[in-house]
Order: structure tokens, then C-alpha cells, then sequence
């Protein structure tokens, strides 16, 4: 996976030339050598760490819970490791028919040693409380990552696709995600009808969309380069396809992208809004020029009611071929 | 309104083979099955001795037959999801996801309350009176009940594959998702009815038990001498207790969200989802160490049995037992870290967690030094214990990452978690449940299950898990979340086809099973134990006859110490006297009763006329249920007789299998 093009859907901006070599330059810093890139076809784990979306993250939230992962695994497999070695290792000495291993009928109890089970634990999770009570404030999804203007987005689950809002530059989009890489990323969210949760592995923390509420969450693209984001909460019939390209792109792009959508689209209104919330599988990409003020806070607020009911609307609505039992 | 209410022709999928292929087969099987029993006479039989036994062995033995029946039909599903997702990379494969999403949801639904459940409820229920030294659970009529309402909801969800749906919101119906609005058809009705029925079952099997650790044991069974499965018990019993009114209360309040339109979790009219959650997860998180403590109790018999040793550190094991009960309703929020909370509740829900992570990993260290300078026997039990403590150990591992919300939050809702659960459920329950399943099998039966096909079973049961669900984990970091009925990243489609390679194995082992149960019954004569006590045990289960008189003990053992049965083979041993003759009582014993199986059947016909809106029959119904109640109620004769002479005959013949068998094994060695 790593920064794959997903390839070009719909009527998204070209990638500009020089995002190509970008991506090689990111390849030549966070990647390993020729000789790991070896080491990484011949062995299955490795090949996976190669491309394994959390373990190739591309902003700092992503990097941090990376950090996070590998850290608290090795503090685990300091005594996990030993565990197994030594349950297998004990199994296979104290075996009934090794006649030079001691036998200890009567042996059950010393006081010793339970203090050692007890403390060997307890202090392991001293340590991880520790990383967790930091972490925890450190990576909480409502925190602004630095003091820097964020560029907010307003995220919208429908059944099934995403909207995604932009108030200050006044345009929104279906089905993919263009932000600025190198500017920090504040997403507000909310759900039409079920929840959903919002996730860009690569970037980092997912965080659900409920209706009537309204959650938060901020990220940091470190540079561009096209993402894979996705649905990560199973929402009915058409959730398998609720994923959608991000685009991280230079800031200057990403003005000429809003300039560009803004004459290009239509307007996204209460209206217009209403008849996407009816339920449909995978549409395409898609952009609107102009977003009625006060949209998003309509949405959380419930001043626009929930999205309709996904069946009965559903299956006269979309083409998609439905073996229902009714 | 007809008189039928929602029900029709339409209800029954015809434009879906495969549950029809596959439901007809299962008719074709129980027709079969019923006609057999016909012909040949059975139905007396098991009228008589299973159907309305009270008696707590053939409960036990029932609910696990149950498990093992709903364990064939889980993995069934899971054999569909792996094969879908194995050809689903941008393709749609073979089951639309409408049939996908409730192939996924019926897996969990019945894995967890069809078969974990009855599995661990069914051991407890045969083993604990025996080690307790009781000649019965505390309440055997209120025991058959509990069975029998849980059989109706396993059988109403199972009628679910041919008359309608099941639910298509995954193993836990999310609103607003499972409301009204989002889920109109029967699917979620079939889930919330069954489930609502068998949760009272399980409820009441939860207060007979506790009941009976608490009040019904051997003179001298003082707390401090039960052995460690008992303590478990008691544990996930206290905690059946304390949390299965909490799931009661939620479905009832989802049920009247979609039959009376109220709005306690939907979008509109002020419903909160969240509460939801935190009710589902007030008794999900519990519902979890209900399944494991009493598999920790198993481990803990097995390991000491097998190695020759009392258990290292008993009242280490009770503490931490006790621990991990309450702990348990101290950290349902870390399954929804990712919904917004703040910093500091995460935080301090993650900690919670990980600090059951102390008394968990201080039994996995006194069942190592129970090892430690033990004898150990390498049995099929001994298999599955230490394949158990490898495994486990790993689970709880990703587990406490799991549980810290950083980490979580990219790895919720993903195969790392799929893997982790199935990791501590397949790795914990399942694999302890087997070993109960092989340990007890020759105290219910009378002969042991044939040992290598067994221990086959285990090999091909854990190199399938590990090939199953070790790529997941993968696949977690791959970033694929779970529930996907098809997707469109080639990277994922080995490690998914590796997972499907492990299933395979997995059903490998599950026909050896079959194959060893089969084998067993044939050749029973030759496997036949007729000690009582064919693994050398330790405590009281062992000291009566395999199986054990319907009285269980003829004489009431009196208990001196921990490792009750071990003392008594201990001191005759010194004595080196053969054991004097009792004297025997008269013994009252409850009578059998339909009251549960009959009570069950209204059941089901009130729960399906429930979820197909068929008023008339629900009220027929639930009179029906009632009156079997009031009839029960007013029952003059509780209990039977069985005079002394009865009593006498049954053990004076046991006793003279046992020495003649001790006496064969004195001059073979």
C-alpha cells in the first residue's frame, strides 16, 4: 500500500508532477535500504511491515501511535516471551517419564514466589499505565496538534459515502478528500442516520460519526501523497465500499483546487443535501462549487432530520442488485 | 392486521439456496433422527431420563450437546465468511452482502451465547455438585428451566435461516443501526426474542449455581477447601447475576423502541446511542470473564490432575479470581474509546483494564509452577492446557494493547481486533471447554474418549487457529477493518487466504471429534473405566462411581481438607484397610418434571409470534406458559424416595467393579 495511487476516480485535480518525486524523496528517508527491501520479500512478517498502512504512518498522530504500539508490545513480550518459553520448557522437563526431573508432591506454596507473580505484573502495568495516562492526553483526538491555523473540514457520514465540508473556502465534496499537506487538519463530524467511524490509517486516530452529535478530531498530512480512508464501523448494506482517496496536497494546489472547484460545481444546499442522504451504494466522487452557510451545525443539531430509513428507499433507489428476503 | 400478523409466504427465502440447501439437509437430519427414535422405541427413554430429568448431570450433559450441535453451525458460517472474503478482492463473490451481513452476525450471536455459553454452563452444571459433594444443585426444577429456555432461543435463531432473516447489525445490535427505522424487517425482532429468552434461562442457571456453591456442600466443604474450578464458578455466576439483568433491560428497552415507538436509542425524539453502548458493554465486558474464569477453573484442575501436584498457590488463585470478578465491571468503556470520550476517562478506563492483566497473569504463573516439579502426564487435557497458556498468553497480550486508547485508535473496529477476541475466546474458552469436555467425559459415560484421536484434533484445531487468525492480526496493520464483504487492496488477499487455509484445518480437527466421539461409543468396552477415578484426580467428582447414581454420593463425604478426594486416597492408603461398609440412609431425591421442556415450548410459539406481530398466539402462549407455572407450583410430591436398600445394591455394585478393577491393576504392574 504505503502512498499508492489509488488511481485517478472521478473529477478529482491532477496530481501535480512534482508529487512524484516527493514521494521518492519520503521513500529514501522513512523506508529501509535495498538490502532490507530484500530482506523484506523473503520473509512474510516483514513483507507485511513494509506495507502495512499503520506501520508506514505519514503525519505525526500517525507516527506517535505507531511509537506507541511498538513500545508497548516490546514492555509485553519481555514477559511473554519468557512465559511460553518457560511453560514449554517446563512441560517438557517435569514429563512423566524423565526420570531425572525432581518430583514435588507436596509442593503448592511459596511465599516467594507469589510475591514475584504478583510484583512481575503489577509493575508491568505500572509502567504501561504510565505510557497510557500520557499518551492518552497527548493523542486525545479533540487536542489541536500545534498553534498553527488548522484547515477545518466537516465530515458527514451518509448511507453510504462521505461528505466532507469546507466552511471557510465554501466547498464540499463526495467521496474523497483533498486537504494541504503540512497544515494541521481539524475534522468536526457527524452522522446522517447510522454511525460510522472516519479513519486514514496512514494519518492515524479514526474517531465515530454519530447523529445528533458531533465529534472531533485533528490531524497532519507531513507531506503529499494520496491515502486510503475508510469507513471502520460496519453501517449495513453498503458499507464495504465507504472508503474514499485522500489527497494530500502542497498548499498552493490546494487553493487552486478550491479555486478550481468553486467554479466548477453546484450548490450544496438543505435541499440538496436532503435528497444525497438518500441511501446509495459507491457513487462516485463528486464536488459542489458553493455549501449553504451553517450546514454541518443544521446536520448536528437535527434542524435537517436523520437520513431516511435504509431499506424500503433503498432498494427502489439503487440499482445495485439486492437479493432481500422480502 | 391479518391473523398471521407480518408472517407469509414471502417470509421464506426461496431465491436464496444456500440456507435452504443447508436448512432442509438439517430437517432432513432431525426428521430422521425423530423417526429413528420412533421406530425403535427411544422416546420413553428419553422422555423419562433426559427430557424431564432435573437431574443436574443429564442438564449438564444436555447443554453441552447443545454447544457442540450450534458449534457445528457457527463454524458453518465462519467456513462462509472466510471463503467469501477469500475471492471477494474486487469481485462480488457469493453471498450478497445483504446474506453476508447476517452470516457475520448469526456467527457471533450463536458462537457466543449458543455455544460458549452453554459449553461452560453445561461443565459447571455436571462438575460442581459432584466436587462440592452435593447430591444436587440447589434448585433442579428452576435448572431444567434454565436449559430448556435456552434451547428455544438457540432453536429460534436457528428458524431465523428459513422462515425470514436474522439480523444483519452485527453480534451486537448498534442502534441506530438495529432500530425501526435502519432495520425494519424481522431480522433484529429474531435476534432481540431469542436472545431475551435464553438470557432468562441463563440468568436463572446463574442463581441456582450460586446458590448452590454457597449453600449446598459436603459437611466440612469449607470455602477454602472447594477446589479452584468451584471458585470459578462462583465467580462468573455472581457475575451472570449481576450483569445478565443489565442485558435484559437494554434489548427490552430496544423492544420497545421498535414495538411501541419508543426513543430510547433512536436518532429522533431524543434518543441517546450512547447509552446503548455503555449498557451493552456494562454487561458485554462481564460477559467476557463469565466465558473465561470458569475455563481458568478447568485449567487449574487439569494442570494439577495431570502433573501429580495440588494446584501452587490456591489462595493466590482465589484472590486473583475474586479480583478479576469485580474488576470486570470497571472497564466496558474501553470498547467504545474511539466514540469521543475525553482524555482522562480513557485514560483511567485503559488502566482499569490493564490492571486485570495482574490477577490474569498471576494465575498463568501459578499454573506454571504447578508444572514445575510435577509429574506431568501428557493426556489430550494436558494438550489443550498448555496449547491454552502459549496461546492465552498472546491474546492477553494484544488484549492490554488493545486497551491502550492510542493504540486503540488505530486499531478498533479492525482484523487485530477480530484476532485478538478470537485469540482469548478460541484460545481460552474454547480450548478449556475441550479439555472439561475430554477431562469429565469418563465420569459422565463411564469410558474415556480414545486418546490419539484427541490429541489429532488438538494439533489440527491449534495449527489452524494460529494459520487462521494470525494473519488477521496482519491484516489489522494492514489496516482492514472487519465486516468487509469485499474490498478492492490485493495486498490483503494472501494473508486472507492463509486464514481461510487455517479454517480448513480448523474443520480437519472438528471431524476428528466427531470421528473420536463415534470411535468411542463403538468401542466403549474397552475404554470403559470402572474406578471412578481414571486420572488419578483430586477432588470429590472422582471419588464417586463413572457415571455417577443419580444420587451422586450414597454417603455424604465428609471433607478434611482441600483436595478432598486426594486426602481420602491418602489416608486409606496409611490405613492400608479396605474402606468399611457405610451405613446406608434412605434418600430423597426431587422428582423429574416436564415443567421446563413444556414451559420452553410456549416459549418458543410466544418468541415467534412475538417477532411476527401474531397477537393471538402470544397471549395463547404466554397463558400456556403461565398455567404450566401455576401447575408446577401446586405440585403436592417434590421429591422421591430411594430406600436404603436401593442405595445399597447401587453401591455395593460399584464398589466390587472398583476393587476388582484395582485389584487387575495390582497384578498387571
Amino acid at each position: 500500500m504505503g502512498a499508492t495511487n489509488a488511481g485517478a476516480r472521478g473529477n478529482v485535480a491532477t496530481v501535480p508532477s512534482n508529487h512524484r518525486r516527493d514521494r521518492e524523496r519520503i521513500k529514501v528517508r522513512d523506508r529501509p535500504g535495498a538490502a532490507a527491501r530484500w530482506l523484506c520479500a523473503a520473509l512474510p512478517l516483514a513483507l507485511a511491515a513494509c506495507e502495512s498502512a499503520l506501520l508506514d504512518p505519514r503525519g505525526p498522530v500517525g507516527r506517535a501511535e505507531k511509537t506507541i504500539l511498538i513500545d508497548s508490545m516490546a514492555i509485553m513480550l519481555a514477559i511473554v516471551v519468557p512465559t511460553i518459553v518457560a511453560t514449554l520448557a517446563f512441560a517438557w522437563w517435569y514429563r512423566a517419564s524423565n526420570k531425572s526431573a525432581r518430583y514435588l508432591p507436596e509442593w503448592s506454596f511459596s511465599g516467594r514466589i507469589e510475591l514475584v507473580v504478583w510484583a512481575i505484573p503489577v509493575m508491568v502495568i505500572i509502567l504501561l499505565g504510565g505510557v497510557t495516562w500520557i499518551s492518552s492526553h497527548q493523542l486525545d483526538p479533540a487536542e489541536p496538534l500545534s498553534s498553527q491555523k488548522p484547515i477545518e473540514i466537516q465530515v458527514v457520514s451518509l448511507d453510504w459515502k462521505w461528505l466532507f465540508i469546507y466552511p471557510e473556502q465554501g466547498v464540499a465534496t463526495v467521496n474523497q478528500l483533498t486537504v494541504p499537506a503540512g497544515v494541521p487538519l481539524r475534522f468536526s463530524l457527524t452522522s446522517a442516520s447510522v454511525l460510522n467511524a472516519f479513519f486514514i490509517p496512514q494519518l492515524g486516530s479514526m474517531i465515530y460519526t454519530m447523529n445528533g452529535m458531533r465529534t472531533e478530531l485533528n490531524l497532519h498530512a507531513d507531506e503529499p501523497g494520496t491515502y486510503r480512508g475508510l469507513s471502520s464501523h460496519y453501517s449495513g448494506e453498503g458499507f464495504s465500499d465507504m472508503h474514499f482517496d485522500v489527497r494530500a496536497v502542497a498548499p498552493e494546489q490546494f487553493a487552486a483546487w478550491v479555486g478550481s472547484t468553486r467554479s466548477a460545481g453546484a450548490r450544496l444546499d438543505t435541499a440538496g443535501y436532503v435528497a444525497l442522504a438518500v441511501p446509495s451504494v459507491n457513487p462516485p466522487p463528486s464536488a459542489y462549487g458553493a455549501v449553504e452557510p451553517g450546514l454541518f451545525d443544521k446536520i448536528v443539531t437535527q434542524k435537517v432530520a436523520p437520513g431516511p430509513g435504509a431499506e424500503p428507499e433503498h432498494k427502489a433507489a439503487t440499482q445495485a442488485p439486492v437479493q432481500g428476503t422480502k | 392486521m391479518s391473523l398471521w400478523g407480518k408472517l407469509g409466504w414471502d417470509a421464506i427465502p426461496l431465491d436464496q439456496p444456500l440456507p435452504l440447501i443447508s436448512s432442509a439437509v438439517v430437517a432432513v437430519v432431525i426428521t430422521g433422527v425423530l423417526a429413528w427414535v420412533l421406530v425403535k422405541g427411544h422416546l420413553p427413554y428419553l422422555w423419562k431420563e433426559w427430557i424431564t430429568s432435573v437431574d443436574h448431570k443429564r442438564i449438564g450433559v444436555m447443554y453441552i450437546v447443545l454447544a457442540l450441535v450450534m458449534l457445528m453451525r457457527g463454524f458453518s458460517d465462519a467456513i462462509l465468511m472466510r471463503a467469501q472474503q477469500s475471492i471477494a478482492m474486487n469481485a462480488p463473490g457469493f453471498l450478497p452482502p445483504d446474506h453476508y451481513n447476517q452470516v457475520f452476525s448469526a456467527h457471533g450471536t450463536m458462537m457466543i451465547f449458543f455455544v460458549a455459553m452453554p459449553f461452560v454452563i453445561g461443565l459447571m452444571n455436571f462438575v460442581v455438585p459432584l466436587q462440592l459433594g452435593a447430591r444436587d444443585v440447589a434448585f433442579p426444577t428452576l435448572n431444567s428451566v434454565g436449559f430448556w429456555l435456552t434451547a428455544t432461543g438457540a432453536l429460534l435463531v436457528n428458524i431465523s435461516l428459513v422462515v425470514g432473516e436474522f439480523a444483519r447489525t452485527g453480534w451486537l445490535p448498534y442502534p441506530p443501526l438495529s432500530e425501526l427505522a435502519y432495520s425494519p424487517g424481522v431480522g433484529v425482532d429474531y435476534y432481540l426474542w431469542a436472545l431475551q429468552i435464553s438470557g432468562i434461562g441463563t440468568l436463572l442457571s446463574g442463581v441456582n449455581l450460586v446458590t448452590t456453591v454457597l449453600k449446598v456442600r459436603a459437611p466440612g466443604m469449607s470455602y477454602l477447601r472447594m477446589p479452584m474450578f468451584c471458585w470459578t464458578t462462583l465467580a462468573s455466576n455472581l457475575l451472570i447475576v449481576a450483569a445478565f439483568p443489565i442485558l435484559t433491560a437494554t434489548f427490552a428497552m430496544l423492544l420497545l423502541d421498535r414495538y411501541a415507538g419508543f426513543h430510547f436509542f433512536t436518532n429522533d425524539g431524543g434518543g441517546n446511542v450512547m447509552m446503548f453502548m455503555n449498557l451493552i458493554w456494562a454487561w458485554g465486558h462481564p460477559e467476557v470473564y463469565i466465558l473465561i474464569l470458569p475455563a481458568f477453573g478447568i485449567f487449574s484442575e487439569v494442570a494439577s490432575t495431570f502433573s501429580g501436584k495440588p494446584l501452587f498457590g490456591y489462595r493466590s488463585m482465589v484472590v486473583a479470581t475474586m479480583a478479576i470478578c469485580i474488576i470486570s465491571f470497571m472497564v466496558w468503556l474501553h470498547h467504545f474509546f474511539t466514540m469521543g470520550a475525553g482524555a482522562d476517562v480513557n485514560a483511567i478506563f485503559g488502566i482499569a483494564t490493564m490492571i486485570i492483566a495482574v490477577p490474569t497473569g498471576v494465575k498463568i504463573f501459578n499454573w506454571l509452577f504447578t508444572m514445575y516439579g510435577g509429574r506431568i502426564v501428557f493426556t489430550a487435557p494436558t494438550l489443550w492446557s498448555i496449547g491454552f497458556m502459549v496461546t492465552f498468553v498472546i491474546g492477553g497480550m494484544t488484549g492490554v494493547l488493545l486497551a491502550v486508547p492510542p493504540a486503540d485508535f488505530v486499531l478498533h473496529n479492525s482484523l487485530f481486533l477480530v484476532a485478538h477476541f478470537h485469540n482469548v475466546i478460541i484460545g481460552g474458552v474454547i480450548f478449556g471447554a475441550f479439555a472439561g469436555y475430554e477431562f469429565w467425559f469418563p465420569k459422565a459415560f463411564g469410558f474415556k474418549l480414545h486418546e490419539g484421536l484427541g490429541k489429532a484434533a488438538f494439533w489440527f484445531w491449534i495449527v489452524g487457529f494460529y494459520l487462521a487468525f494470525m494473519p488477521l492480526y496482519v491484516l489489522g496493520l494492514m489496516g482492514m477493518t472487519r465486516r468487509m464483504q469485499h474490498y478492492d487492496v490485493a495486498a490483503w488477499q494472501p494473508w486472507l487466504l492463509a486464514a481461510a487455509a487455517g479454517a480448513a484445518l480448523i474443520f480437519i480437527g472438528i471431524v476428528l471429534q466427531v470421528v473420536q466421539l463415534v470411535w468411542s461409543i463403538r468401542h466403549r468396552e474397552s475404554l470403559r473405566d470402572r474406578t471412578g477415578d481414571p486420572w488419578n484426580g483430586r477432588s470429590l467428582e472422582w471419588a464417586t462411581a463413572s457415571p455417577p447414581p443419580m444420587f451422586n454420593f450414597a454417603v455424604l463425604p465428609n471433607v478434611e481438607g482441600e483436595e478432598a478426594y486426594w486426602g481420602i486416597k491418602q489416608r486409606a492408603k496409611q490405613q492400608a484397610l479396605p474402606e468399611a461398609e457405610p451405613d446406608y440412609v434412605d434418600i430423597e431425591m426431587p422428582r423429574n418434571s416436564p415443567t421446563g421442556f413444556i414451559c420452553a415450548f410456549f416459549a418458543t410459539i410466544m418468541g415467534f409470534a412475538l417477532i411476527w406481530h401474531i397477537w393471538w398466539l402470544v397471549g395463547v402462549a404466554f397463558v400456556g406458559a403461565f398455567a404450566t407455572f401455576v401447575v408446577f407450583a401446586w405440585r403436592d410430591n417434590h421429591e422421591e424416595l430411594i430406600p436404603a436398600a436401593e442405595v445399597a445394591r447401587v453401591d455395593r455394585a460399584n464398589r466390587a467393579s472398583r476393587s476388582a478393577a484395582l485389584v487387575g491393576a495390582a497384578a498387571a504392574t
